[in-house]
């Protein structure tokens, strides 16, 4: 066990942006919450997977809805804890940690602010070592564990509480409460115990955020290429380094899905690269052929910070370094590429590790 | 004749330029000085005087400053501000100045109000206005004795009304208070709005002071000629304008030298380096506009989403002072005070510019002062400038094709005559492209909002953008006759029903000459 101070939500934000992989939102709304709990409640105790009791209720606690309306319209702060305190209701017993769901984007930082406000431990994990679009897409699913009990509410003090017979329901049903709400809402899902929780979650996301946000940092500080310090925190490659050449979009459902197009730079001088995304980034295409691709993560990033640029901000111009980072082997199983493979995403070409790839791409 | 009269305020330097319609009649270099405006008179004179009194024929004046810049950043002329921002009970977790630096904050007053109000992303209400809470507020802030007021409301940008309906509300019990409405400012992000809104109320006093000034400034000149000042994507507004939105015009600078290095280059795809006194800018210029910054840019350690132009500055400039052990030149500088303490001017001070002049690249000052240098010293400065502009033009550059490099400012005789391989073009007059973009710099309006695009056709919405941005560049002085659509973006939001989409549209026109 250790604290997480105030000083250490810079690092964790940057470095949730990077496992955003494009999407997740941009967590600097959540980090301005944390921020504000950790004044007010003092540090939060993170924990590892194997420090909580086999008995011991976690209950994960998120955002679900549009990144774009929660820069506008912040929350209230209040919500988020009421769906906490409804399903703790509901479930009838005290809830000993909260957990993350989701370390890619804002979704990290809002539990800190939840367990700094309800002075509980937050376990250093989360349900899918990344950003995905859907709420389904959680490592626990694979192991049967339930999203309900699920609480969601909105800023107004409207509650509801959900029962689905299986996950995919309870992304449809929540979705559509969402849109309702106003396009986001908060939710606290996946209640689950000691012994449900461990083999299930990915471990140590709260701990990896923060190195690859500390690699990046103090790259940047020492002068540095904050590319390669990333790459140094953590396995990964450098896919490519480019200049967007052009970026489209369409909507596709809920979704916005599109292409973007670089052209190499340095030492991907001469070579075609395309990436398409759905919030997320999806698939990297060197020459057509795919060399990255769901459920590992492909970030883009500012040539010079190493800034993530989520996939609403890339546009024309910009100056990227992309990066394949390993999924959590999860989700290279069976099960998992069928929850959330390249297949699931409507691509006909079977998964191919980036931890393959390594050598190929010249760069790790 | 029409002559214009363009005017840049830099950190070391202010320039003046004489325009007659597209040739430059006269230009005037002086040092900046601490009041900013009694430089600009000076300069004025400099430009006016040297072409025999052209004073009457003058028919608008248009001036780059820093004035707004420096109040932000060194905490100064910022008069107390209340913000009231509505949208409860949403947002309340993140009240207002909750990102700005402490002293900032307090040398704006920190005064925040929330109340009810503020729409959802469709357009319906979060909750109503309630006209009694508005009016406590307004008693409040009337006690507090605040005549400046900043206003925000949760999507604004949909809906002005969210924003301008309050502040119709307050008007009835403060009628004499001074009104920013964030979405009059900035684009969709409710801190980032804020902040501008904020900083730009706290800046109004100041604002109405400075205009006054100018405007005292070309009476005194026996000028009748209208004012513009330049905003930061290089395009005008009219005095009026400013003293209501005194904020845009932060950063306006480097956007003025990059317009001027493409209007006396004739290039409109190119790298400009402008080269001053401390620090090199270095930018990219697309259909002859400055590219714009893609990431959120901060204004004095204040969050903002401004047009900002996206600039790499090097700490790099004609009076960079060169350090032997260890080797290195700049960042510091002697900065306006080159031309007594750089070598060649007979001072004590080793500077960039005395290396160009030892290896015989430039005639400035005394050569003799700087003769005694070692060879392999200047051969070893030279290099280094060398390849830290070629490198900053790299990261710069936005594709293999060869583009030239502009070369423009004070210092530019740093410059060799390839940078990164790429052929430099020194355009005549390049000392005060500054000054050039600042008079040829045309008037801009820009919208940003989200529309449903299940409920208006994208052509519809689009049509709608194109008018409101039209509308917006009128009114900020723009001849309707010559206003044109420079930048239509729209994106897709996720997550949203209804085909959500941002759309962002901008035009440019000329200035309405009277």
């Amino acid at each position: 066990m250790r604290n997480i101070e105030l000083a250490d939500l810079e690092d964790i934000a940057l470095g949730a942006a990077v496992l955003g992989a494009g999407g997740g939102g941009d967590p600097y709304v959540g980090k301005l919450m944390a921020q504000a709990a950790l004044r007010a409640g003092g540090p939060v105790a993170l924990i590892g997977a194997d420090e909580v009791g086999d008995e011991d209720l976690v209950v994960p606690v998120a955002m679900m809805g549009a990144p774009t309306v929660m820069v506008e319209k912040l929350p209230s702060g209040f919500e988020v804890m009421q769906a906490f305190g409804a399903l703790q209701a509901y479930l009838g017993r005290s809830v000993r940690a909260v957990m993350s769901m989701e370390i890619g984007g804002l979704n990290s930082t809002i539990p800190i602010a939840v367990a700094a406000h309800e002075g509980l431990p937050l376990v250093d994990a989360d349900g899918m070592g990344r950003a995905f679009p859907e709420l389904q897409m959680v490592t626990p699913t694979l192991h049967g564990v339930k999203a309900t009990p699920m609480a969601i509410c909105d800023e107004k003090g409207n509650a509801a509480l959900l029962e689905t017979i299986d996950n995919h329901w309870t992304e449809r049903l929540a979705r559509s409460m969402t849109v309702d709400m106003g396009g986001a809402a908060m939710i606290a899902l996946y209640p689950m115990l000691g012994k449900q929780l461990r083999p299930s979650v990915v471990r140590g996301s709260i701990s990896l955020a923060q190195q690859v946000g500390r690699a990046i940092r103090s790259a940047r500080v020492e002068r540095r290429d904050p590319v390669a310090g990333l790459l140094g925190a953590c396995p990964g490659a450098l896919l490519f380094e480019g200049k967007i050449q052009d970026v489209s979009r369409q909507t596709d459902g809920a979704f916005v899905r599109g292409r973007v197009r670089l052209e190499g730079i340095h030492a991907s001088r001469g070579r075609d690269f395309q990436i398409e995304f759905q919030n997320e980034n999806l698939v990297a295409l060197c020459g057509g052929e795919p060399v990255a691709c769901v459920p590992d993560l492909i970030s883009t990033l500012d040539l010079e910070t190493a800034e993530p640029i989520t996939t609403e901000r890339l546009r024309y111009g910009l100056r990227v370094a992309v990066v394949g980072l390993p999924a959590d082997p999860q989700w290279t199983s069976p099960a998992g590429l069928e929850l959330v493979g390249p297949e699931r995403f409507g691509y006909r070409f079977p998964y191919r590790p980036v931890r393959e790839l390594l050598p190929a791409s010249g760069r790790a | 004749m029409r002559l214009r009269v363009g005017i840049d305020v830099g950190g070391t330097n202010t320039d003046a330029v004489l325009m007659s319609d597209r040739e430059l009649v006269a230009s005037f270099k002086t040092p900046t000085t601490e009041d900013v405006t009694s430089g600009v008179v000076t300069a004025l004179g400099g430009v006016l005087g040297g072409a025999g009194g052209l004073g009457s024929g003058v028919a608008a004046v248009m001036i780059g400053t820093t004035h707004f810049t420096n109040a932000v950043v060194q905490r100064r002329d910022l008069a107390p501000t209340a913000i009231l921002r509505l949208g409860l009970p949403a947002t309340q977790s993140l009240p207002p100045m909750v990102d700005w630096p402490d002293d900032l904050r307090e040398a704006s007053g920190n005064h925040s109000y929330l109340a009810k109000g503020g729409l959802e992303f469709d357009g319906r209400p979060i909750s109503p206005i309630d006209p009694a809470e508005l009016r406590a507020i307004a008693r409040d802030i009337a006690a507090r004795g605040l005549e400046n007021v900043a206003v925000s409301a949760v999507f604004s940008p949909i809906k002005p009304e969210a924003e301008l309906d309050a502040i119709e509300i307050l008007r009835e019990v403060l009628p004499e208070a001074r009104y920013t409405a964030s979405c009059q400012i900035g684009r969709t992000g409710l801190l980032e709005r804020e902040n501008a809104a904020i900083l730009n109320a706290s800046l109004r006093v100041l604002g109405g002071r400075i205009v006054g000034a100018f405007r005292q400034a070309l009476a005194d000149f026996g000028l009748q000629a209208p004012l513009y000042f330049t905003q930061n994507d290089g395009t005008l507004m009219s005095a009026e304008y400013v003293e209501r939105f005194p904020v845009l015009t932060i950063a306006s600078g480097p956007t003025n030298s990059m317009r001027g290095a493409a209007f006396l280059s004739g290039l409109k795809e190119a790298i400009v380096v402008d080269i001053g006194g401390t620090t090199s800018d270095i930018g990219a210029l697309h259909y002859g506009f400055p590219r714009e910054a893609s990431v959120a840019v901060e204004v004095g350690g204040v969050r903002t989403n401004f047009r900002m132009p996206d600039i790499l500055s090097i700490g790099l400039g004609g009076g960079s002072v060169v350090s032997e052990q260890p080797f290195g030149i700049g960042p510091r500088s002697v900065g306006f005070r080159l031309s007594q303490e750089a070598l060649v001017f007979g001072g004590r001070t080793l500077t960039a510019t005395d290396l160009v002049v030892a290896g015989g690249l430039a005639a400035v000052g005394e050569r003799e002062r700087v003769r005694h240098l070692p060879a392999d010293l200047v051969e070893k400065g030279l290099g280094w400038i060398q390849e830290h502009l070629s490198a900053s033009v790299e990261k710069v550059l936005l594709s293999p094709e060869p583009i030239p490099v502009i070369v423009v400012g004070g210092g530019s005789i740093l410059a060799k005559d390839a940078i990164a391989g790429l052929p430099v073009i020194r355009p005549a007059h390049y000392q005060v492209a500054n000054a050039v973009g600042a008079a040829i710099a045309q008037v801009s309006g820009e919208t940003d909002r989200v529309y449903a695009l299940s409920d208006l056709p994208r052509e519809r919405a689009l049509e709608e953008a194109r008018f409101l941005a039209t509308q917006a560049a009128v009114d900020a002085g723009a001849d309707p006759a010559t206003v044109e659509i420079v930048d239509v973006e729209d994106v897709p939001l996720a997550y949203l029903p209804g085909n959500a989409t941002r759309i962002r549209v901008k035009a440019v026109g000329e200035v309405q000459l009277a």
